[in-house]
């Protein structure tokens, strides 16, 4: 088992994606600066990471998104390889067009930084299924710009399509549909707002992130 | 020639900063305010003299980087 995380500059969760993977299901991890044009041979898993990429200059994400490692991300994510944006990267996804919608500023205006419990809206996913017959979990949130956003018709196509996996059961950011976490039509790339690299030991608050880690690399 | 991009919201979008700048105008006393929309300007050189070349430019960086068009909208004036 092998993930890597790209390291963006700005990114500032990126150790904790490390040691929360590592820890979590022993795989080995790799730290892959935006400017490569190559990822590491064999990889399980690729974690886009939270932070502030570029400093959210323009928007958040979208300078990320055009980083040269990205095409390799979007390449690896053809081949089925496992992506899973947290936070910023989830910004960097959409950004990249990798998921539909966008992130929008917070409903309040205020970064939001605080426990969330959530609804595992879908557990067929390679990401949920290690959470069995659980439908909740909880994870943290710290964002300004989280607050997801779809027009009517993509948001009945995600919907209807089962993409969404996570749902706020209180809505902390205004989200549209309390939508916390959206996949792919293919099911391998998922992007959430929550962080399971803040909730991976029951130190930490909880241990539920940790499933999602193994579960991505479960079905690898 | 000099480029001006003016990037806002959709008009469906919830522009919170908007909003926020509209009720702190009320609260000053300029209740006549409504609709206020926030957004940004971006303003650069371009080495191009052929207005029709500059346009197409200009809006492919709009597209790629300038604006989100799933969230924004783009106006384009070259000077």
């Amino acid at each position: 088992m092998k993930a890597a995380v790209i390291v963006f500059p700005g990114s500032n969760c990126d150790r904790d994606c490390k040691v929360a993977i590592e820890r979590s299901t022993g795989a080995g991890v790799d730290m892959v600066w935006h400017g490569e044009t190559q990822l590491p041979s064999g990889l399980d898993l690729i974690v886009l990471p939270g932070g502030f990429s570029y400093g959210d200059y323009l928007r958040c994400g979208a300078m990320a998104a055009l980083s040269p490692v990205m095409a390799e991300v979007k390449a690896a994510a053809e081949r089925g390889v496992a992506v899973v944006g947290i936070c910023n990267g989830f910004q960097v996804l959409v950004e990249a067009q990798m998921l539909p919608g966008a992130l929008l500023r917070n409903e309040s205006l205020k970064y939001v930084c605080k426990s969330v419990d959530l609804e595992i809206t879908n557990s067929q996913t390679r990401f949920t299924a290690g959470y069995g017959q659980r439908r909740q979990a909880t994870m943290t949130v710290g964002n300004a710009e989280g607050n997801f956003f779809a027009d009517a018709e993509t948001l009945a196509r995600i919907e209807g399509n089962g993409q969404v996996v996570f749902r706020y059961l209180d809505n902390p950011n205004g989200s549209t549909g309390n939508i916390a976490g959206i996949i792919n039509t293919r099911g391998n790339v998922l992007g959430m707002m929550p962080h399971p690299d803040r909730a991976f030991e029951a130190e930490l608050g909880s241990a539920d992130g940790a499933i999602l880690f193994q579960s991505a690399l479960a079905s690898a | 020639m000099r480029a001006k991009v003016q990037v806002f919201l959709k008009p469906g979008v919830l522009d919170v900063q908007g909003k926020a700048v509209e009720s702190a105008l009320h609260g000053l006393g300029w209740a006549r305010v409504d609709s206020v929309r926030v957004g940004k300007t971006i303003e650069f050189d371009l080495a191009e003299t052929d207005r029709t070349k500059g346009e197409a430019e200009v809006k492919a960086m709009c597209e790629k980087l300038l604006a989100n068009t799933v969230i924004e909208s783009y106006r384009i004036e070259l000077a």
